[in-house]
């Protein structure tokens, strides 16, 4: 598998093309705002951080290779627009919208028994090597279903944490929550998470 | 002693903060003797290790369409 490496410019014709081709834009756009908006819970501000970003980066899209050395640029850029926004608008989650914890609570006991133990139909299990499914293009698209199956608290707050790489701290600044609130919301975006990973990808077709 | 629901949690919260050494004996002794929260404590860094690819700008795959 070779990378293209963003700091290793290479101008071409090619160059040029990238910023005339209309489809490779709209995608790129597309996948901008879908995670900007699970990101600040908000259309104007997501397509706003979005503009700034995609703006930045095209202003300079001569210096990279192609468009898989744009894209990665273009999504750097937006994850510091995205953290931006987030410092600034503290108490971003309105405390109505944390509410719906009682209709997550349920998701326990389907899980675990009343004691606590897995239920027998879900134990998670081996993965072997899942390194793998990195490399596959099918996978990434399961992963994004998946993530967009999480209910919008948990996938904001795993999403702060694993993808734009805020400490637990500043996540429970930004969204004024405690740190066990925290620590509940990614237990269960986790777990979620990794059930349906396990269940449309790691054991597709071999439990019916 | 710990249940799966506490485990996976501080399976879960290793990823935020360091545990205490009884959390982590505790949890210890739980893995070694329960098949599935073994497993879900290898899948919660992979969990984190996909998000990082994925944020990384999903590169793998327009690869493959800037090599068409």
């Amino acid at each position: 598998m070779t990378r293209v490496v963003p700091d290793t410019p290479q101008p071409e014709a090619s160059d040029i093309s990238v910023l005339s081709d209309t489809a490779f834009l709209t995608d790129l756009r597309r996948q901008m705002v879908k995670f900007a908006t699970l990101q600040l819970s908000n259309g104007q501000h997501a397509e706003d951080a979005v503009q700034e970003a995609l703006m930045g980066a095209l202003k300079n899209a001569k210096s990279f290779g192609g468009r898989a050395a744009l894209k990665t640029w273009v999504f750097a850029i937006l994850k510091n627009k995205i953290a931006d926004v987030l410092r600034q608008k503290q108490r971003m989650v309105e405390a109505s919208s944390l509410l719906h914890e009682d209709e997550e609570a349920e998701d326990f006991s389907e899980l675990f028994d009343h004691k606590g133990f897995w239920q027998s139909d879900e134990k998670p299990a081996t993965w072997g090597n899942p390194q793998n499914a990195l490399h596959q293009n099918q996978f990434w698209k399961v992963f994004e279903l998946c993530l967009e199956a999480l209910p919008g608290n948990q996938a904001r707050v795993f999403m702060m944490k694993e993808f734009v790489e805020l400490d637990s701290g500043e996540i429970c600044n930004t969204v004024g929550i405690t740190t066990s609130n925290l620590n509940v919301m990614l237990h269960r975006s986790r777990l979620r998470l990794r059930e349906c990973l396990e269940n449309t990808w790691f054991l597709k077709g071999e439990r019916a | 002693m710990m249940n799966c629901q506490q485990a996976t949690r501080l399976l879960s919260e290793s990823q935020e903060r360091a545990l205490s050494l009884s959390e982590k004996v505790s949890l210890k002794v739980h893995v070694m003797m329960c098949s599935g929260c073994k497993n879900f404590s290898l899948q919660i860094p992979f969990l984190s290790q996909a998000m990082k690819a994925y944020a990384r700008g999903l590169d793998e795959a327009v690869e493959d369409d800037v090599k068409k």
